[in-house]
């Protein structure tokens, strides 16, 4: 299969089309622009549907309409567009709509920077709207995974009935990478499968059938009943759906947690590390949520320490202490706004944590 | 024994929750009708948002989506565009409508969805418990204006269908009341014109529907009615706004 050379953004989102997806609801902000620029172009090839809506706010209900009918819809946006969203993805949650979002992660709080960051991991992971909810939220670390993760991001959507959240950043949608496309899916809504979707209904036909689009459940126990069945699916996610990648790991006397693009400056700094015969490994989730705890315990059983990297305060950190329930010695290095951590800067912090004797 | 008169099937058995004297009752059965007879059972969508009407979905005999405040026409967009044989129509009250949901709203009507809306202005948040609106007239008393609406504070009250009426995409915009008999039966026919329009691909259309809130305005549902054609009507002119299909 030929590689071909893309852009982040436009292979993303050319690849959430090859999933099916031919509804895209989005407004333009930067880093992202450039995803619904190519749906724009892209969806009308296809017969799909581009619009840009008024606002983030207008465009995640659009998604909540278009996903209710059963088909496979997509929107995009960077952080404080996404904070906008969040009303809607809270009800999208409650009301188990299927739908792909992507949030291109940029410097906050508020308008914050243009630039890449991951500020946002807290309000992907533990609940960015109200009420008790999760999405399945992948942190792709290469073009090339962010494509291959899209291929079955809308079969867990559908198979769960959550939202799907790609948790990006700036960089990732703003370079290029060599990547391999896979081939067209035609999607088609089926009832059978869907009977849940709002696919026509009258008067006369099987009253279980009449789609109720809802999240609401005015009465105390009906809506304990309907948060229970949610936690219920919550936790079959957590039992399948967990992904991670160990690099190196096996052998190694200090680990070096990351997600998204900081796990590539990780995996970078541990080779420079181990050329000097230190033996460092990375851990990466690749599901944010669920996060695998389980799994980041295991692969660092045998470690001196573990250094968690990450472009933000150290939001994940609280999960890779919390995986540790403080077994072994953890430190956190970052930076806030945009500012990446260096490979230069992990490395100087890997020999400092030697140095102190963990 | 033959049968004369039956109700619509496009209304579920469910008792409506709303208050005695509320016109909401009334406004769902003429749109309910309407549905009916529009011969397009199987391919109709509802949207309610937050409100007094949010549990549409319950009383709606047809496939129905709860929205967010104001979102309806966002969420009935959403659906028009994945579905566009399909009638849909968004169900909402004026502090849903003409305050949170302005944006959307107005944008629908620029954009010429082709929804029909079902625009119910009582004037005061009914849902929770009377609060002012930006509907709410000049001197009105609510439990946000105790002292009645000071214009020179919070501003006059909005008139949505004269504003709307303005935007290019709208195609038809009426305002209407169902205070007698026969503004019941204009309000029916406004409704059923606006899903005719909609199925032959026209643009957004709006029914705007005056309703009383006896329990919110503290006056039981005859005197309501009174207040509704001596202080409603004179502010919100009754009448086609705007049909392009009738230049």
């Amino acid at each position: 299969m030929a590689l071909t050379l893309m852009k982040g953004s436009e292979a993303i989102a050319e690849a959430a089309i090859r999933a099916g997806a031919r509804f895209f609801f989005g407004y333009p902000i930067t880093p992202q622009t450039e995803i619904p620029e190519y749906m724009s172009a892209r969806m009308p090839e296809i017969g799909g549907c581009y619009l840009q809506a008024e606002s983030e706010v207008a465009a995640i209900n659009m998604v909540y309409g278009a996903a209710g009918t059963g088909a496979r819809v997509i929107t995009s946006s960077s952080s404080p567009g996404v904070s906008l969203k969040q009303e809607g993805i809270s009800y999208a949650a409650g009301a188990q709509l299927p739908c792909v979002i992507l949030n291109v992660m940029r410097g906050g709080p508020g308008l914050g920077s243009i630039q890449a960051s991951q500020g946002d991991y807290f309000q992907a992971v533990k609940g960015g709207g109200n009420g008790d909810y999760h999405l399945i939220t992948y942190a792709p670390s290469s073009i090339q995974e962010a494509i291959d993760i899209m291929q079955f991001a809308y079969d867990k959507a559908e198979k769960y009935r959550v939202p799907v959240l790609f948790l990006a950043d700036g960089i990732m949608c703003q370079m290029m990478e060599p990547v391999e496309m896979p081939p067209m899916v035609e999607y088609k809504v089926d009832p059978e499968k869907k009977p849940w979707a709002a696919t026509g209904w009258k008067p006369g036909d099987d009253p279980a059938k009449r789609a109720v689009i809802n999240s609401l459940y005015i009465n105390t126990e009906e809506l304990t009943v309907h948060n229970n069945h949610l936690q219920a699916i919550y936790a079959e996610i957590r039992k399948n759906e967990k992904m991670w990648e160990c690099y190196k790991t096996e052998d190694a006397d200090y680990v070096i947690t990351a997600f998204g693009t900081v796990a590539r400056i990780a995996k970078s700094a541990a080779d420079s590390l181990r050329k000097e015969g230190i033996k460092v490994g990375v851990f990466r989730p690749i599901t944010v949520w669920p996060f695998p705890y389980e799994e980041l315990k295991e692969a660092t059983k045998n470690v001196k320490a573990i250094l968690d990297v990450e472009a933000n305060e150290g939001q994940m950190y609280e999960d890779v202490k919390l995986a540790l329930l403080g077994s072994k010695p953890t430190e956190y290095f970052g930076h806030c706004g945009s500012l990446m951590p260096s490979t230069t800067e992990i490395i100087a912090k890997i020999h400092e944590m030697m140095k102190e004797g963990k | 024994m033959s049968v004369v008169f039956q109700k619509t099937p496009y209304l579920t058995d469910k008792p409506f929750h709303y208050c005695p004297g509320c016109n909401h009752g009334i406004i769902h059965r003429l749109v309910a009708e309407a549905l009916e007879e529009t011969g397009m059972g199987g391919n109709i969508v509802g949207v309610a948002p937050v409100g007094c009407s949010v549990f549409a979905y319950d009383y709606f005999n047809v496939d129905m989506f709860e929205a967010a405040h104001g979102r309806a026409p966002a969420v009935a967009t959403g659906i028009k565009r994945a579905k566009p044989d399909s009638l849909v129509f968004t169900y909402q009250g004026d502090g849903d409508l003409a305050s949170i949901g302005t944006a959307e709203i107005v944008h629908a009507a620029h954009r010429g969805e082709k929804i029909a809306t079902i625009f119910v202005n009582n004037a005061i948040y009914g849902m929770t418990g009377g609060q002012m609106a930006p509907t709410s007239l000049v001197g009105q008393i609510t439990t946000t204006s105790p002292y009645g609406r000071d214009e020179a504070w919070c501003g006059a009250p909005i008139r949505m269908s004269e504003m709307l009426a303005e935007i290019p995409g709208a195609y038809y915009i009426e305002r209407c009341a169902v205070n007698n008999n026969a503004n019941i039966i204009k309000t029916k026919n406004a409704i059923k014109k606006a899903f005719k329009y909609q199925m032959e691909g026209k643009g957004f259309c709006m029914i705007e529907v005056l309703s009383t809130c006896p329990t919110n305005w503290g006056l039981n549902p005859v005197e309501a009615m009174k207040w509704l054609e001596e202080n409603m009507i004179p502010y919100y002119p009754l009448g086609v706004k705007k049909d392009k299909g009738a230049l």
